[in-house]
């Protein structure tokens, strides 16, 4: 027996940088026994471009691209954050059209960028075809996107002051056609997804509890699937969210099924807000008159949004130049992915798939 | 005459086998691969291939091709010998296994009066291939594929067995030509409906596809035991997968769905359609359901399908003994 003692069981696997379910670069080293994890260690900064630095040496206007490199499946979101802290600094208020344009926009991107959650997570667990068929609803969104923006992904379309271009009356038709069939297709999707396998692969994994979320600064659908009602078009109403009547879906558990619960019924508040914007759509100006060069009053400014993923903070330290002295974001995905390395120990291999895809993570965002 | 009396020796026999199955082999590795990628399309929502030839018919042939013109890469630090056998020890067997399959009352290379037996025997040896190729590539998600791989077949070949072992016993042969001539008045799919689905079951799981794909699990081990594997290595286990799933159908409808049996059309025509809609049917599960975890595949098959199996076995010899 004390012969046996010394054999050790255990190895490491190392899970990515390069592996198909750690969406992008992320490496995590596995220390397993067999099939199952003893423990974890999770290594940042295969992504690493250090954007945070380079800020500082760009007019806050040439960082507006550079937003919506960041997280890149919602990334309306993100300039919507940054246009918000400038917008805040320099005392502009958008006029009501941009504000229901910019929360259209917003929304169909959390949409786009949930639907993509769903395809991805179904896809680590193996299954194929729920990816491709809630894409057909994202490449949807994504047409309208370019019908507006021009491009479909890295749109750059908010500015300070508003947006850059009025929605066209072809873009009012797709988003009709697309709110019509979005609930047929929700549940379609819904019959396809939750076979008895998905439910035995997703629930009564990855507890996060309350005290979890809160100890580790979780936010948005991870948090919410805990049952903690954070969300910031709630807590902190921004824009016009404070007119709009949508719910929090909130889970109660806080196991994997719980959070694909809660983005699953989010895909469907976001339609209702849609609904609700069009509907109270002002005609008027989409922008206000703002300055060419954006100079920043010296100061701090911080502006934060719901993004697709969670709490999106954007902080600006001006010192009254053209360029931020400091510029800093709060991510969500780095936040909730911190917990991974308490929930991976004691599941199997096949689970760490599925708990890092519950999660949700963009991994250009947690790096920077 | 001189051809004819060729061909009635041992040895032109063999010829004619080996031609014959392997022309079977290489159509249906072909057809296979559209038929899944064309259902898969549908099934997404697209249209699967449609550019080499009419609605992508020639895409498997030219992907063929191109597998074929790679080069074999042997990735350093690997056991070279079995690295390099592992492929055929997946791919012969199956070839061997065409030995049996009835594709007609007159059309099978040899009715061995143990068909059945052989068939599953010989099935089993595709497993050590496997596990050849996940301990030869030195690399750790090739070697968690081969070990999910061997605890996967060991667990359901029984499954397996116990539910053609209904058939056995209700024929009281192992003799495939005799299996089917035993249902030219009823299949057996309507008597023994519960083993038919254990069966298909398991032999799912006996293909490695999806739901229980386990072994070459692609967002967790990668690619699994085949992850070092490219080129022609690669399109070896590839046509070995789509041929033992040809085979397993061929199985299904030999034992089930009464082989060659029917009406008006010729027996091998309903040979080949009985497979193909069981073939069609393995397909569309593997586009419909996302993977089982190992411990739960496994629970399933010991808690839950072999003594299913078992149970439904007692009944079968309970009841033919009372009658």
């Amino acid at each position: 027996m004390e012969e046996m003692k010394d054999i050790r069981q255990d190895f490491y696997v190392n899970m990515g940088p390069q592996h198909p379910s750690t969406h992008g670069v992320l490496r995590i080293v596995l220390r397993v026994e067999g099939e199952k994890v003893i423990s974890s260690e999770t290594v940042l900064g295969y992504a690493h471009r250090g954007v945070e630095k380079m800020a500082e040496s760009k007019t806050y206007v040439q960082m507006m691209p550079v937003m919506d490199r960041f997280d890149y499946v919602s990334s309306m979101l993100y300039e919507w954050a940054y246009v918000g802290a400038m917008e805040r600094a320099l005392g502009i208020a958008p006029p009501e059209r941009a504000e229901f344009i910019r929360v259209i926009m917003g929304e169909l991107n959390r949409m786009a960028s949930h639907f993509l959650w769903v395809g991805a997570f179904l896809l680590d667990l193996g299954a194929f075809t729920p990816f491709l068929w809630v894409f057909d609803a994202r490449e949807r969104i994504l047409d309208m996107f370019e019908e507006v923006t021009g491009q479909r992904m890295t749109n750059n379309y908010f500015k300070v002051g508003g947006v850059h271009y009025d929605i066209t009356s072809e873009f009012m038709k797709m988003l009709n056609d697309f709110l019509k069939m979005i609930h047929e297709r929700m549940q379609d999707v819904e019959v396809l997804i939750e076979s008895i396998i998905f439910l035995e692969r997703v629930k009564d994994l990855g507890f996060i509890t309350k005290e979890d979320v809160l100890n580790y600064g979780l936010s948005g659908p991870v948090a919410r699937g805990s049952g903690v009602f954070i969300d910031t078009r709630k807590t902190e109403p921004y824009s016009v969210y404070d007119r709009i009547n949508f719910e929090i879906p909130l889970g109660t558990r806080g196991d994997c099924y719980d959070r694909y619960r809660v983005r699953m019924q989010e895909i469907l508040q976001s339609a209702k807000i849609i609904e609700q914007a069009v509907e109270m759509l002002p005609e008027g100006p989409y922008t206000e008159k703002a300055p060419k060069i954006v100079k920043l009053p010296e100061g701090e400014y911080y502006f934060a949004v719901e993004s697709a993923r969670g709490l999106l903070g954007v902080y600006l330290l001006s010192d009254g130049s053209t360029k931020p002295y400091r510029f800093k974001l709060r991510v969500p995905s780095f936040a909730n992915l911190s917990i991974i390395d308490k929930l991976l120990p004691g599941n199997k291999i096949s689970d760490v798939v599925a708990i890092l895809g519950s999660i949700d993570i963009v991994v250009p965002e947690i790096d920077r | 005459m001189e051809l004819t009396s060729l061909l009635n020796t041992f040895l032109g026999k063999v010829i004619i086998s080996v031609a014959g199955v392997m022309v079977v082999f290489t159509f249906n590795a072909l057809i296979a691969v559209w038929l899944e990628r064309k259902i898969s399309g549908h099934i997404q929502l697209r249209l699967g291939p449609m550019e080499v030839g009419p609605h992508g018919l020639l895409q498997s042939a030219a992907d063929g091709l191109k597998l074929i013109c790679k080069e074999i890469i042997t990735p350093q630090g690997v056991d070279k010998k079995l690295f390099g056998v592992a492929p055929y020890m997946v791919f012969f067997p199956s070839l061997l296994m065409f030995i049996v399959i009835p594709f007609s009352d007159r059309l099978q290379v040899q009715d061995l009066n143990i068909g059945l037996l052989y068939f599953f025997s010989i099935s089993c040896i595709a497993t050590i291939g496997i596990f050849m190729a996940g301990w030869a590539s030195n690399n750790k998600y090739s070697l968690m594929g081969a070990v999910r791989s061997i605890a996967q077949s060991i667990a359901y070949e029984i499954p397996i067995i116990l539910s053609i072992l209904n058939i056995v016993v209700l024929t009281q042969s192992l003799k495939l030509s005799e299996i089917v001539k035993a249902q030219s008045n009823m299949w057996f799919i309507i008597p023994q409906f519960v083993p038919f689905i254990i069966y298909l079951i398991s032999a799912i799981a006996e293909l490695n596809r999806t739901p229980f794909d386990i072994p070459e699990a692609e967002s967790e081990l990668v690619a699994g035991f085949h992850t070092e594997y490219s080129g022609m290595r690669f399109a070896i286990f590839f046509m070995a997968e789509y041929t033992n799933m040809f085979l397993v159908s061929a199985m299904a409808t030999t034992l089930f769905l009464g082989g060659w049996n029917g009406p008006l059309l010729p027996p091998i025509v309903w040979f080949f359609i009985k497979t193909y809609a069981i073939v069609f049917i393995i397909i569309w599960v593997r586009w419909t359901f996302p993977r089982l975890r190992p411990d739960q595949l496994m629970n399933f098959c010991w808690k839950f399908l072999t003594p299913l199996a078992l149970i439904n076995l007692l009944v079968t010899t309970f009841i033919l003994k009372l009658f």
